[in-house]
């Protein structure tokens, strides 16, 4: 419990300390974009929340996995909170997104092939979380959230040839941001820096959400007991 | 497994002749959203019939979820399903009887309402025998989502709500395909390998998947 404890504490230390640090690159160190501008910083806070959406998404996959195989629910406690951090962060993304997007494409949205897909993880992800809300008995909502975990993420790659191609055939209504490609390596530097926070941020919320979720099932457990227990004295 | 799977076909076959339930049900609302399609929009223009198959699947998309939902709502109604998992046999088998099944509802809706949709939307077909595979890979590929949602939601206490939200998303790239592919049938496009074999490796991947996980959907 002691050294779990540390461990909080040494994570969310860091993530304090490289928050700041990413903050302080994005607005002192990065150059300005030459032909976006400002609205360009977004992009640090952008990509940092879609890789890590996706890393959640993976998470969900594993750990879905892991609880049929193993039906220990501390599984199901970690799927639901990536879940739900994912979720968090692709929501973040398709906020971020069209803020950038209307300054410099000229329109909000576009169904190029990564927005589209980032929406239709959001679909098939609020779909595994409104599932759990509507099955009562513990362990069946977990073994349907998992089923659902996994056939969900094994749709990625499907979803991701289908939009691709779709649009490929298409015209492109904008000219695609080239990211990465000729990066200042300033700009390189302040993005790995954001990763880096982001991904803590992520493992501090997953973190928080996997212990909130334990205190729950102990909660519920002593709950139980206690009626119980009363019952019992009723029949006493 | 093929037993089971051939015994479950059967029954449900059965149910569905006497009843006519499903496919009457998702022909009605097939028909109902291509009517309401030409009211929102005027479809009787050129460019409009070069996206009449985009109508068509998206009729059958929320056609195919009004029978999908009646799958394992009929087993939960009369206890059926709870019979079903208790019965000593493979559950993959269960599961490959449901699919057969909503499968052939599905193509049977769907070649049904293909004079009516020729009709409406004055398309051509160029190309049958791409409109035979496009029909057959599509309706499989929505059958195999289907089947297992329809499963997980049945459990659920929102089950009508529940099914279109996690089977339509999860359907993206085979309603993406088979759009394709029954353009290619309308000749609106020269060449659609590429969607032919996505909407089969979708099959594939799915089918194989349900396969895999039905027991833990069938277990209480």
């Amino acid at each position: 419990m002691g050294r779990r404890r540390m461990g909080s504490a040494i994570l969310d230390v860091t993530l304090l300390i490289s928050m700041a640090t990413a903050m302080a690159l994005i607005f002192f160190y990065a150059p300005i974009e030459s032909k976006m501008g400002i609205v360009q910083k977004i992009f640090y806070v952008h990509v940092p929340l879609a890789w890590n959406a996706f890393l959640g998404f993976a998470i969900v996959f594993v750990a879905s996995f892991r609880y049929l195989a193993t039906r220990d629910p501390k599984w199901d406690a970690r799927a639901l909170s990536a879940a739900e951090v994912g979720v968090l962060f692709t929501t973040l993304v398709l906020i971020t997104g069209p803020i950038w997007a209307k300054p410099v494409w000229g329109i909000w949205w576009t169904w190029d092939a990564r927005l589209t897909l980032t929406l239709v993880l959001w679909l098939i992800y609020m779909g595994y979380l409104m599932l759990r809300r509507y099955v009562e008995s513990t362990e069946r909502r977990a073994v349907l959230a998992a089923i659902v975990g996994i056939t969900g993420f094994i749709d990625v790659p499907l979803v991701y040839f289908a939009i691709r191609w779709w649009r490929t055939q298409h015209p492109q209504p904008v000219i695609a941001g080239g990211e990465g490609a000729g990066l200042d390596p300033r700009m390189a530097t302040t993005l790995w820096v954001c990763v880096v926070a982001f991904t803590l941020l992520f493992f501090a919320l997953y973190r928080r959400r996997v212990a909130l979720e334990k205190l729950r099932a102990e909660a519920d457990a002593l709950r139980d007991d206690a009626e119980a227990a009363r019952a019992e004295g009723a029949n006493i | 497994m093929l037993k089971t799977a051939g015994v479950v076909l059967w029954k449900d076959l059965r149910i569905e002749l006497r009843t006519k339930d499903a496919v009457s049900a998702a022909l009605v609302f097939s028909i109902l959203v291509l009517v309401i399609f030409n009211f929102a929009l005027d479809v009787n223009t050129p460019e409009m019939r070069r996206l009449a198959a985009g109508f068509f699947w998206v009729a059958f998309a929320f056609a195919g979820t009004l029978s999908l939902n009646r799958s394992f709502a009929l087993e939960k109604e009369s206890g059926a399903g709870r019979a079903l998992a208790l019965a000593p046999v493979d559950p993959a088998g269960i599961y490959a009887g449901k699919c057969l099944a909503n499968g052939l509802f599905l193509f049977a809706t769907q070649v049904i309402a293909l004079p009516l949709f020729v009709v409406f939307f004055d398309v051509t077909i160029v190309r049958a025998w791409a409109l035979v595979v496009s029909f057959v890979l599509g309706s499989i590929a929505f059958a195999a989502t289907g089947t297992l949602f329809s499963a997980i939601a049945a459990n659920t206490r929102m089950r009508e709500l529940l099914l279109p939200l996690l089977f339509l998303p999860v359907s993206v790239p085979a309603l993406i395909a088979a759009v394709e592919t029954t353009s290619f049938a309308l000749g609106n496009s020269e060449s659609a390998s590429f969607w032919f074999t996505l909407l089969l490796v979708y099959d594939v991947v799915f089918v194989t998947a349900s396969l895999l996980v039905f027991e833990y959907v069938l277990e209480e």
